[in-house]
């Protein structure tokens, strides 16, 4: 609980303020950058749940952030070929990969129920994190009208996974307290 | 399972569905709902029974259109349209199970 928490809140302080903090505003081939990594992350945290779980509803989940996400990205892909813009790896998305890789390698050391509820758990708050940094900096600071329109579509899917994983972490407590 | 007289039932089923659908087929309409960056548009639609919905996926993601008291899923594949024959009337509220977010509701007059 207390580490689940920390690690929600440590995504959110790296999102909000200080990685994003240290430039000027952020240009919008970085931008793209970090929306792409935001996608990336999911996958790969949604493909070591299908490689883990047995839980039904989890899978479902997993499943849906791979088809969303893989999605997006690709729309993303070739929104950045057609503006003819790099994107640009910057602190703020090595920062997001590394924590990524730490919750990872948290989460492989877990299995069965405590697996499920320890990654619906993080996509609450990674998502509650991604949804923050859309709002306040992503979005106010692309400067692109289709990159920006991208990213507020980008924002109503990670809001829509958000409900979409509270619900599931919903039913998961839930089925604790029936074996209880 | 199936019950023997599945056969002759539906027979005498489709038979009457078909001169039923003479006289209703003037009334039936097909009403279209797109589905567009994530939103129902437009959100709130009046039908009729024997109505029927299609629902128009114009985005690159997957969603459902779901009846929240689960009376009926419907499936909208990327760019796809999935299609419900109203049965029930009624005001049913109905979302996305993928995206909960998006949320929109029918009027089904009898």
């Amino acid at each position: 609980m207390f580490i689940r928490l920390s690690a929600a809140i440590a995504a959110i302080t790296l999102l909000s303020s200080p990685a994003l903090a240290q430039g000027a505003k952020l240009t919008d081939p970085q931008i793209a950058h970090i929306a792409y990594t935001a996608g990336v992350i999911d996958i790969a945290a949604a493909k070591q749940a299908l490689a883990k779980t047995h839980n039904k509803e989890v899978k479902a989940f997993a499943e849906d952030m791979v088809r969303d996400h893989e999605a997006v990205n690709k729309q993303a892909l070739d929104l950045v070929k057609k503006l003819k813009v790099t994107p640009e790896d910057n602190d703020t998305s090595k920062t997001l990969s590394k924590n990524a890789a730490d919750e990872r390698t948290k989460l492989s050391k877990l299995n069965g129920a405590a697996f499920d509820k320890a990654y619906v758990e993080n996509e609450v708050a990674y998502h509650k994190a991604v949804d923050s940094a859309l709002e306040t900096q992503l979005i106010p600071s692309a400067s692109n009208a289709e990159l920006k329109s991208l990213l507020q579509t980008g924002l109503k899917i990670f809001q829509g996974h958000e409900q979409h994983a509270e619900h599931v972490l919903a039913t998961l407590n839930q089925s604790v307290g029936h074996h209880k | 399972m199936k019950p023997g007289s599945t056969c002759p039932a539906f027979g005498a089923f489709a038979l009457s569905a078909l001169m039923a659908g003479i006289s209703v087929s003037a009334h039936a309409a097909t009403i279209q709902i797109l589905v567009t960056n994530l939103e129902f548009s437009p959100t709130e639609v009046s039908a009729k029974v024997g109505d029927t919905i299609e629902w128009v996926n114009k985005d690159p993601l997957a969603h459902t259109a779901t009846a929240k008291d689960g009376d009926w899923d419907v499936m909208l594949p990327p760019k796809k349209s999935g299609s419900l024959v109203l049965k029930k009337a009624g005001t049913f509220a109905y979302y996305c199970r993928f995206h909960p977010n998006m949320k929109a509701a029918l009027t089904v007059a009898p």
